[in-house]
C-alpha cells in the first residue's frame, strides 16, 4: 500500500522522498558551501596538500585585502560595488515602472493591436537578447553612450520575460476594483497608481527578482559598452581579479569577491520568494 | 448589360457610405485608445529600439561586410556561404551547441519538473528549504562560481575531484578535466545542469501548488489510486501552460551556452572543444570586429531558437 494517495501506516514513500530531496539538496549546496569556506580561508590553508574542503581557522583577511587593494588600477573596489548597485537598481526601478505601465493597457484595456503587441513580446521570449548584442553595441556607440551609465541601463529596461509575467498576472485579477475607481471619477493615470500598482505587488517582486539577478550577474555590458575602469561593474572586477580565464591568482581575494557577488542575489530571492511563487502560477503560455 | 454593374457600383458606394474607410477606422481607434498608447509608449519605444530594431538590423547586416572602420558593403549571401561551406570551426560549434542542448535541455527540464513535483508533495512549511537548495545555484553568477569550478576540476592533484578520485583509487594520476578535449563538454554540461533549475523550476512549482484540489478528489472517485496516476492524468494536464513556458526558457538557455564555457575553458578553448555558436559570434564580433559575419551567426542562432520553439509549441501547445 505504500505510495498510495492515502496511506495510514508508516509512509515509507514519504521517508524515501525526504531522504532523497535532502541528499540532493545538500549536494546542490556543496559548491556554495565550498565557496563560503574558501572565502574565509587564510592563505596558508588555500594551497594545502591534501586540499581541504572546510576552513579550519576562519579569517576575514580576504575581505580586508579586497577593500584595500587598488590592484593594477587606481579604482577602489568599492567603486565597482557602487556601480553594480546603481546600475542594477536603476534597471529594476525603471523596468518595474515602464513594464507595469505597459502591462496595464495590454491586460485591462480593449485596444487595437493589443494582442499583436502581446504576441510580439511572447516571440521575444523565444530568443535570447544575446543574439542582438552586435546591433545594440553599434547603436550605443552611434548614440555616443559608450562609457555612460545609460549604456549599462537603457538596453536592459524593457525585458520581455518580466513584462510577460506582469501582463499574465494582471489579466487574472478581477476588474471590479478598477470599475469602482472609475465610477468615482478617477482618471486612468490615478487608477493605475492607486489601484493597479498595489494589486501588482507580487508581480513586481518577481520582476524585481528576475531583472535584478540578470543585471547583477551579467559581465558583458560593462565589458562591451565601457572602456573606463571607473564604469566597470562587479562581475567584470571579479574577472579582472582572477587574472583572466583559467588562471588561479589571488585566490583568497577572488573567493571573497565572488562570495560578495552571490550574497545579494540569494538575499533578494529569500525576501521575494513568497510573492514570486504567487506570480509564477500565472506564467502559463498557450498557443 | 449596364444594370447589374451599376447596382454593384451602387452597393459599393452605399457600403463605403455606411462604413468609413479602413484608415479612418484605424485613426479613430487609435484616437480612442490614446490613453492606452500613452501607458505603453515608454516600454514600446525601448523595446523597439533595443530589441525589434536590432533584430532587423542583424538580418540586414548579415548580407554585408562591415568592419566598423569603413561603411558596410553589400555582399549578398557570401557570409552564409562562408559560414556553412568553409567555416569548419562554425560547423564544429554548431555540433557542440546541439550536443550540449540535446543533453542539458531535456535533462534540465525533466529535473526541474520532477523536483518541483516532489517538493509539491511535502507540506508547505518544509518546501521553502528545498526550493532554496535547488533554485539558488541558478541565480549564482557564472563569473563568481568560476573560482569554485576551477578548484574542483583543477588538473593537478590539488584539485578536489582529482584528489578524492585518486584517494579512492579510481584514477592513478590527475585527470586534466578542463584541458582534455573529451571532458570539456561533459564538465560544461554538469555545471550547466547544476544551474538549470531557474525560472522554469519556479513556474512549475507555482503551477503545481495551484492545481485545484477538487480535481484530485474527482480523480480518486474515478478510480485513481497511485501518485503516478495522479501525475499523468491530472497534474500534468493541469500545469501544461507552465510546462510550455518552462520549455521556451529552457530552449533559449541551452542554445545560448556561453558564460560557463568562457569561464571554464576560455576563448578559444583547447582545440575548440568548448566552442559554441555564441562563443563563435562573440569571437567575430568583439575580438575580430567582423560585424557582418558575426551578424550572420546571430541570425542563424536566432532562426534556430525561433524554429525549435515553434516546433515545441506545435507539439506541446495543442489541446
Amino acid at each position: 500500500m505504500t505510495g498510495t494517495v492515502k496511506g495510514r501506516r508508516i509512509d515509507w514513500g514519504g521517508i524515501v522522498l525526504y531522504l532523497f530531496l535532502t541528499a540532493l539538496g545538500l549536494l546542490m549546496l556543496l559548491p556554495l558551501i565550498y565557496m563560503i569556506s574558501n572565502a574565509f580561508k587564510p592563505t596558508s590553508e588555500l594551497f594545502l596538500f591534501p586540499p581541504r574542503f572546510f576552513v579550519k581557522n576562519p579569517t576575514l583577511m580576504n575581505f580586508r585585502d579586497l577593500l584595500l587593494i587598488t590592484g593594477t588600477t587606481s579604482v577602489p573596489f568599492s567603486r565597482y560595488i557602487f556601480n553594480s548597485i546603481f546600475v542594477s537598481g536603476c534597471i529594476v526601478v525603471f523596468g518595474v515602472i515602464i513594464s507595469a505601465m505597459a502591462a496595464y493597457p495590454l491586460a485591462k484595456h480593449k485596444m487595437r493591436f493589443g494582442s499583436f503587441i502581446f504576441n510580439m513580446i511572447v516571440l521575444a521570449l523565444m530568443f535570447s537578447p544575446l543574439v542582438v548584442q552586435i546591433p545594440q553595441y553599434l547603436l550605443i556607440s552611434k548614440l555616443g553612450l559608450i562609457n555612460t551609465y545609460w549604456a549599462l541601463i537603457l538596453p536592459f529596461v524593457a525585458a520581455p520575460t518580466g513584462m510577460f509575467l506582469m501582463t499574465q498576472f494582471l489579466r487574472q485579477l478581477p476588474d471590479a476594483l478598477l470599475e469602482a475607481a472609475r465610477m468615482d471619477g478617477a482618471s486612468e493615470w490615478r487608477v493605475f497608481w492607486a489601484v493597479v500598482m498595489p494589486m501588482l505587488k507580487p508581480a513586481i517582486s518577481t520582476f524585481a527578482l528576475l531583472s535584478f539577478i540578470a543585471a547583477w550577474n551579467d559581465p558583458h555590458p560593462a565589458q562591451v559598452y565601457t572602456t573606463d575602469d571607473d564604469m566597470k561593474t562587479l562581475p567584470f572586477a571579479v574577472l579582472t581579479l582572477s587574472g583572466g580565464v583559467g588562471v588561479i591568482a589571488r585566490v583568497g581575494t577572488l573567493g571573497a569577491a565572488s562570495l560578495l557577488m552571490i550574497i545579494p542575489t540569494i538575499v533578494v530571492f529569500v525576501v521575494t520568494q513568497r510573492m514570486v511563487l504567487q506570480t509564477m502560477a500565472h506564467s502559463g503560455l498557450k498557443e | 448589360m449596364t444594370t447589374p454593374s451599376s447596382t454593384a457600383l451602387n452597393e459599393q458606394t452605399q457600403v463605403s457610405l455606411r462604413k468609413p474607410g479602413k484608415l479612418a477606422v484605424l485613426w479613430s481607434d487609435l484616437k480612442r485608445d490614446r490613453v492606452s498608447w500613452m501607458f505603453l509608449a515608454p516600454f514600446l519605444i525601448l523595446f523597439f529600439v533595443f530589441t525589434v530594431l536590432p533584430v532587423l538590423t542583424s538580418i540586414g547586416m548579415s548580407f554585408t561586410y562591415y568592419n566598423m572602420m569603413e561603411p558596410p558593403k553589400f555582399i549578398g549571401l557570401s557570409n552564409y556561404k562562408l559560414l556553412f561551406v568553409d567555416d569548419d570551426i562554425f560547423l564544429k560549434a554548431v555540433g557542440i551547441t546541439l550536443k550540449f542542448a540535446f543533453i542539458t535541455g531535456p535533462v534540465g527540464y525533466a529535473m526541474s519538473f520532477i523536483l518541483a513535483w516532489l517538493i509539491s508533495q511535502i507540506p508547505i512549511k518544509y518546501r521553502f528549504f528545498y526550493t532554496l537548495c535547488f533554485y539558488t545555484p541558478s541565480i549564482t553568477s557564472a563569473t563568481a562560481m568560476a573560482v569554485v569550478w576551477l578548484y574542483l576540476f583543477a588538473g593537478d592533484r590539488k584539485g578536489l575531484l582529482n584528489y578524492y578520485a585518486m584517494k579512492l583509487g579510481i584514477i592513478d594520476e590527475p585527470y586534466l578535466f578542463l584541458q582534455n578535449i573529451h571532458s570539456i563538454v561533459p564538465v560544461i554540461i554538469i555545471v550547466s545542469l547544476w544551474m538549470s533549475m531557474g525560472v522554469g523550476f519556479l513556474a512549475f512549482l507555482a503551477g503545481l501548488q495551484n492545481v485545484p484540489k477538487d480535481l484530485y478528489e474527482a480523480g480518486s472517485i474515478d478510480g485513481i489510486r497511485f501518485r503516478w496516476q495522479q501525475l499523468f492524468y491530472i497534474t500534468i494536464p493541469a500545469v501544461k501552460p507552465q510546462l510550455l513556458f518552462g520549455a521556451v526558457l529552457q530552449i533559449v538557455s541551452s542554445l545560448t551556452v556561453f558564460d560557463v564555457s568562457l569561464q571554464l575553458v576560455g576563448l578559444p578553448s583547447p582545440l575548440y572543444a568548448g566552442h559554441t555558436i555564441m562563443t563563435h559570434m562573440y569571437d567575430y564580433a568583439f575580438i575580430k570586429f567582423e560585424m557582418g559575419y558575426a551578424a550572420a551567426i546571430a541570425v542563424v542562432l536566432f532562426a534556430m531558437m525561433i524554429g525549435i520553439n515553434r516546433l515545441i509549441f506545435k507539439w506541446l501547445g495543442k489541446d
